[in-house]
This record gives structure tokens, C-alpha cells and sequence, in this order.
């Protein structure tokens, strides 16, 4: 019941004010509330290196690029946790697609949305 | 391990890498011959991956290929044509043939390309590609499996120091640098300003100390040349003067190639810049012209400009 009902009251809030595309593994507080999922080519660690001299989308030229935003939200949004701030900076691991539609509230109680591959970052 | 990976790691003198043309069809002795065009003047030659979106003979046959007529492929892959499954086969498959040098990258849009309505993969992005080709240098796949045998791998990487938020592009080269990417090549700018500011800061974080830098120069001979590049290839923006110094020249090929000298020997003033990387859409005797008028690459080993060793 939960596993229905939360991934349909997580949308309902953060798809209005994030755009969120129900990844199942929010990163959102690392990158300055702003979700990287809604970067065209869905990059988890933007920019990339396409980004307009206005500092727009390549892909859709009239779109603030997602990671533009990112990073000067990350410096600018008041009540930010610096620790939250920082993180912009660091390396996320793949997405992980069978999370895809599920809750992230639900996967970061149950830690799943932080849960990597053997192989991420091994013997480095 | 290679000349190329020696290089990279002593720096012994300024590095020369350039762009090899994209194939379609041909056999070997096509391959041949376009890169007789480069081999006396590069340590190394980028294969690309479908670049701008546009499908062309691929980046595995052509590296394979380009180390079977004797020259040092750099594999790049990029993240927009296919997942992590087949990122990495290619890798594992293309090592088996000799080639040891990759480079990852994100890889332009679908959009960029003639076939927009193909779907755009990016299952994966650049940084996380970099730890990816790491993990294959050490023996292990993504999922945690073990390759039953490896080797070492030269890892490089890209980044573009012209494009917004500038501030943070040294930040994100350091991330790939700490990923394993013991070299980076620079996107294509006519911004000196903003490769200085790059430099600076790469020096501060020491990219500059921890990886090979080279910006990328591209030989071109028209001002439509430079106004193609500005108005249809994402991430490269080329400023109105520029532009209309090739266009107000008396011999605009020429004025072309004090441009890019200009450029060349401004990067390798820059203190922890390691080389260039050479894009040539001229196809005439000007990449020969530069790297001897320079004195750099492999024919002029011992003309090393002495502040590409201060790579503090």
C-alpha cells in the first residue's frame, strides 16, 4: 500500500515545483534543489560541455541550462546546509533505472538510493 | 606501456594529438592514407565517436584500424549512442586489439546530428565514464565482475573552459582527474582570457600537476569557417572580431594560420599546459607548416619550449 500511495504523494508535491521525472533517487539536495533529471541528456554530473554562451541548453535553446542553475542555486539558495552546498561539487554514481517510478522518500529510508554497482569507484 | 602514456606522464616535451577524420567505408589502406597525413606530426590521433551526432564509420574499427597501420589511437567514447553495457564492451574489445588510450566524453545532443529523431542514450554521463575506464584498467567491470585479463589504461577525458559557468569548469576537470583521467583536451575557444582563467585554476587544484592539459586548436582558412563553428556547433563560441579578422584579411587562409599560430604558442606559453591537440579542416600542408614553425611533436623532440615543464 505505502509503495503505491508514496510514489503518488512524492509526485504530486515535488513535480510541481521540481519538474520531477520520478527517478526513485533524489539528488536534488546536492544540486542546488534543482533536478538533474530535467537536463535533456539527464546528466547526473553536469554541465556538459554544449552549454550556450548565454548560458542556455544546447539542446533546447530557449531552457536556462539545468546545471548553470544548479551550481548558482547551490552557492545563492538561502537555508542550503553547507555541507548540501558542497556537494554540487562531488561525483554521483549512475543512475540507477530500475528505480525508476519508485518512491525516493522510500529509497532513502530504506537506503537503497544509495546503493552503487561492486565495480563504482572499486579499489580506487 | 605506450610512447603516448610515456609522454603523458613525463612531458617531456610539448605533446601533439589531433583530430582523425571520420570514415565512411573505405578499407584499410583509406585509413592508411589519411593517416599518413598526420603520422610524422602527432604522438597520438583521436577516433572519434559519431561526432555531432552523425554516424560514421565506428570508433572501435576505426581505432583498431588506425593501430593496424602503425599509428596511437585514442579511443574516445561518448555517452549518447549507446548504455554502460555497451560503453564498456567496446572498451574491453578494442583493448584485446592493442589499443590502450581512451577518451570519454558526454557526447553532443541527438540534435546536433542529421538523424534528431534517433534516441538520445546518455545512461552514463562523461565523469562517470572516466571511473567506468577505470575500473576496466584495474580489471573490474561496472557490475563488480572481474575481467579475466586487463591492462593498463591511458584514461583522458575532455572539458571546455569557454562555456557557462566557467567558474566551475576547473572543479569539474579535478573531478575527472580524481576519476582516473591522466589527460584532458580542451574544447575549441577563441577566448585567450578564459583558457588563462582555466589554466589558473587547474593550477590551483593541480590538474595541472595530476594530468596532461591540451587545448585544441583547429586549423581552418575561411571566416565561413568560423561562422559555421559559431552558429552550429554546440559548446564552441567564436567572437564577432575573430571572425571579422579572417574576413577583412587580404589572404583570409593565411590571416587563418597567424590565428592559429597565435593561439598555438599563446596555450604553450601557459605554464602547466602540456601540448595541443590539432583539429584540421584544411586538409592541406598547414599542420605540417605549424608543428614545424613551432618546432613541436615528434620530429622536433628535443625543441621543447621549456615552460611546458613548469607544471606546477
Amino acid at each position: 500500500m505505502l509503495r503505491k500511495l508514496l510514489p503518488m504523494a512524492e509526485h504530486v508535491v515535488k513535480g510541481p515545483v521540481w519538474d520531477c521525472q520520478m527517478c526513485g533517487q533524489c539528488v536534488l539536495h546536492s544540486t542546488g534543489m534543482t533536478c538533474p533529471m530535467t537536463c535533456p541528456k539527464t546528466l547526473r554530473n553536469g554541465p556538459c560541455g554544449g552549454v550556450r554562451a548565454d548560458g542556455n541548453c544546447e539542446v533546447k535553446p530557449e531552457m536556462r541550462c539545468v546545471w548553470v542553475k544548479a551550481n548558482h542555486r547551490a552557492e545563492t539558495l538561502p537555508l542550503l546546509p553547507s555541507s548540501w552546498r558542497e556537494e554540487v561539487g562531488h561525483l554521483r554514481p549512475p543512475v540507477n533505472n530500475s528505480l525508476k517510478g519508485d518512491s525516493s522518500w522510500l529509497n532513502l529510508m530504506n537506503g537503497k538510493d544509495r546503493e552503487t554497482p561492486d565495480g563504482w569507484l572499486a579499489e580506487q | 606501456m605506450s610512447e603516448f602514456a610515456s609522454l603523458v606522464e613525463s612531458r617531456r616535451r610539448p605533446i601533439v594529438t589531433a583530430e582523425f577524420p571520420s570514415l565512411d567505408g573505405g578499407d584499410l589502406e583509406t585509413v592508411r592514407e589519411a593517416f599518413d597525413h598526420y603520422r610524422p606530426y602527432v604522438d597520438a590521433v583521436n577516433i572519434t565517436d559519431n561526432p555531432a551526432a552523425h554516424a560514421h564509420a565506428s570508433n572501435v574499427s576505426m581505432a583498431i584500424a588506425v593501430k593496424q597501420v602503425g599509428g596511437e589511437p585514442i579511443m574516445q567514447v561518448v555517452c549518447r549512442d549507446k548504455n554502460r553495457i555497451a560503453a564498456q564492451a567496446d572498451i574491453v574489445g578494442a583493448q584485446m586489439h592493442g589499443v590502450t588510450a581512451f577518451c570519454a566524453l558526454t557526447g553532443d545532443d541527438v540534435t546536433a546530428g542529421d538523424e534528431p529523431e534517433a534516441r538520445r542514450v546518455f545512461d552514463i554521463d562523461g565523469p562517470q565514464l572516466v571511473s567506468i575506464m577505470n575500473g576496466i584498467s584495474r580489471g573490474t567491470y561496472l557490475s563488480g565482475r572481474k575481467l579475466k585479463h586487463h591492462r593498463e589504461l591511458l584514461i583522458g577525458a575532455v572539458e571546455n573552459p569557454f562555456a557557462p559557468p566557467v567558474e566551475i569548469r576547473a572543479r569539474r576537470a579535478r573531478l575527472k582527474v580524481d576519476g582516473g583521467a591522466k589527460f584532458l583536451q580542451l574544447q575549441i575557444g577563441y577566448e585567450p582570457n578564459k583558457l588563462e582563467a582555466f589554466i589558473e585554476a587547474c593550477r590551483s587544484n593541480g590538474v595541472t600537476r595530476d594530468a596532461a592539459i591540451l587545448p585544441t586548436v583547429i586549423l581552418t582558412k575561411t571566416a565561413g569557417a568560423l561562422r559555421f563553428m559559431e552558429g552550429n556547433v554546440p559548446g564552441i563560441h567564436v567572437p564577432s572580431d575573430v571572425i571579422d579578422r579572417v574576413a577583412d584579411a587580404e589572404d583570409p587562409a593565411e590571416e587563418s594560420y597567424q590565428l592559429v599560430r597565435e593561439q598555438t604558442e599563446h596555450a604553450l606559453s601557459l605554464a602547466g599546459v602540456a601540448g595541443i591537440h590539432i583539429t584540421d579542416f584544411r586538409h592541406d600542408d598547414t599542420l605540417r607548416r605549424l608543428v614545424t614553425d613551432l618546432q613541436i611533436g615528434p620530429e622536433f623532440a628535443t625543441g621543447a619550449n621549456p615552460s611546458i615543464h613548469q607544471t606546477a
